[in-house]
């Protein structure tokens, strides 16, 4: 049996913000499902009740004195903008350009 | 004993004797890596101008006797991972076409506080998501050695033109091998230092638990040098380790009598291995032996599900890392869409390449509901085991001695068709990235006439003595200062 579907494939490439061809998509899913096959082989082990780990060294939050330090001039964060407007990032139309067609 | 041809250290020791000067030598670095480009396509972008008046003010220093470090005046490349302001980074891919940094990684513009000057930007993986340099949008690199094989990855660019003699150091990155495993390669020493050695500030993130700054370079004594400017905490990455920078330099000469060299049963297997690898890294062990390190059999029993952990932990990261590439803020965006969700879909699929978007397809399925049991959190279960081999192992051993890579540089096209076969060349270098612990790759010798790695693995924060046994090994072999043929 698949372990992972066409459709499932799509699905999951909408939720990556990724627009797949249907030749890339069946593509994908072939290698995808070959990765899954080889990735079960950790149901091989037994890790009922074994933390998760995030990180492997144990890292303490650092706290710092809370003084205000200049950030990076606005002018410079929008200088590589495709789009931009004085100090703000220019996107097409949310409302009604969203979703049309 | 005289530094090899074109290491840090004779070059220094050139501008040291007054023999040469940093212009000459940035000069040298420029015309070699354009005269090569053709061949090995190591390089993303050079810095030709930037680079000269550079090293025209480390002249300049060093006429005053105001030489800032022992990397003064010295050229060297960084991955094009790597962000220096105003200047590109691309991380060879097209989603990054025009971008022109706003600030400079904290570990470059270590380099450059110390006076070196970066000569240019090398190639990679796409994100630094392979093993061969052949996902990039700049072409593929390929290996001083061989060019019909690959020079490793994704630091391939970084491995290329240290080996070519273009640059006698570089910045690579490592993942689940991306420095070591390019060193291996192309026979030069590449070091991963213990997670959170090295700030990650200004190295775009692929998998934020796992990505480690790290050198590239012939020798384990030129690779300190470069580590201990690089290294030691940033108020600017909360997961850099506070600890300052050691003076790694002053592990090397040393004797490794007392040393106990751990070998992981797992490792020395012939299944999956080059026989030929396995002999030459088992002859490497024996030298160390020679040179007085005791030897002994350790059991990393886990090794296995090393590969599988490693790409579900990293792909999960990277979705989440790469959502930010979507054409609002920097970067390419696609023309013509109709709203946001339309331009974000486009611009990203025009923008990535097909192992990008694998990857990324895989990460968001593995976090998705449903899923999420079963994969991520399966797999960081399985990173503690790992890291509990790791922890067991050095009870009873300094560092662990392994291949670097189960085989000799590949030929390129020959994995390109195959994901997995491509991420088992990674088998022995990802659990060190798990496990969070240093590890470095040095030259060991030599299969059909291609280098052979010999990887030390140490305890985390234990760099010192990694480079104290690599340069012991390196005083009593020659297969260092070997360069390919064409090329010397």
């Amino acid at each position: 049996m698949a372990r992972i579907t066409l459709a499932e494939v799509h699905d999951v490439a909408k939720l990556s913000r990724l627009s797949l061809s249907d030749a890339e998509a069946e593509r994908m899913t072939t290698d995808l499902d070959h990765i899954l096959e080889y990735v079960e082989t950790l149901r091989e082990l037994d890790t009922e009740g074994i933390e998760p780990t995030a990180h492997a060294i144990p890292l303490e939050t650092p706290m710092r004195e809370d003084r205000a330090v200049p950030g990076i001039d606005p002018e410079l964060a929008v200088a590589n903008a495709p789009a931009s407007i004085a100090t703000a990032f220019v996107v097409p139309k949310v409302i009604e350009g969203e979703d049309e067609g | 004993m005289p530094a090899p041809p074109g290491t840090l250290r004779e070059l220094r020791e050139a501008l040291e004797a007054g023999a040469t000067s940093s212009r000459a030598l940035a000069d040298a670095a420029l015309a070699r890596a354009e005269a090569l480009q053709p061949r090995l396509n190591a390089f993303a972008g050079l810095r030709g101008e930037a680079a000269r008046a550079e090293a025209d003010e480390a002249d300049a220093r060093r006429r005053r006797g105001d030489v800032r470090s022992v990397l003064d005046g010295l050229p060297m490349a960084i991955k094009d991972n790597m962000v220096q302001s105003g200047e590109p980074a691309a991380c060879a891919s097209r989603i990054l076409e025009g971008y022109v940094s706003p600030y400079t990684a904290t570990a470059v513009q270590r380099l450059r506080d110390a006076g070196a000057v970066m000569i240019g930007r090398t190639n990679m993986d796409e994100f630094a998501m392979g093993s061969s340099t052949e996902h990039s949008v700049f072409g593929p690199g390929r290996n001083p050695w061989d060019p019909a094989r690959t020079a490793g990855g994704s630091s391939g660019g970084s491995a290329a033109a240290v080996t070519a003699g273009i640059v006698p150091a570089a910045l690579g990155s490592d993942t689940g091998g991306s420095i070591r495993q390019p060193a291996s390669f192309c026979g030069v020493a590449g070091i991963k230092p213990t997670y959170g050695r090295v700030s990650r500030w200004g190295l775009v993130a692929f998998a934020s638990s796992l990505d480690q700054i790290g050198a590239i370079a012939h020798t384990a004594g030129d690779c300190a040098a470069v580590l201990e400017t690089i290294a030691g905490g940033d108020p600017r990455d909360s997961t850099s380790l506070p600890e300052p920078a050691p003076a790694y330099r002053e592990a090397l000469g040393g004797d490794v009598s007392e040393v106990v060299v751990g070998l992981p049963r797992e490792y020395f297997v012939e299944e999956g291995v080059d026989p030929s690898v396995l002999a030459t890294v088992r002859e490497a062990v024996a030298e160390l032996e020679r040179a007085g390190a005791k030897t002994r059999e350790v059991s990393l029993p886990h090794t296995r599900y090393g590969i599988a952990t490693y790409y579900l932990i990293a792909d999960a990261e990277a979705s989440s890392n790469l959502a930010r590439f979507d054409g609002v803020r920097y970067g390419r965006r696609a023309r013509g869409a109709r709203g946001l969700t339309e331009m974000y879909e486009r611009t990203r699929s025009e923008g990535f390449g097909d192992e990008v978007k694998r990857r990324i397809v895989l990460g968001t399925y593995v976090l998705s509901a449903g899923y999420y049991d079963a994969y991520y959190r399966k797999a960081q279960q399985v990173r503690t085991l790992l890291r509990g081999d790791f922890d067991t192992a050095f009870e009873g051993c300094d560092v662990i001695a392994t291949p670097t890579s189960p085989e000799i540089a590949f030929r390129l096209g020959e994995k390109t068709d195959d994901p997995l076969s491509m991420y088992l060349s990674d088998i022995y270098t990802v659990s060190a990235n798990l496990a969070g612990i240093p590890g470095i790759s040095i030259p060991c010798g030599f299969s059909q006439g291609m280098p052979v790695g010999l990887q030390l693995l140490g305890p985390a924060l234990d760099e010192a003595t990694l480079f104290r046994v690599a340069d012991a090994f390196q005083r009593r072999t020659d297969h260092h200062a070997r360069r390919p043929p064409e090329i010397e």
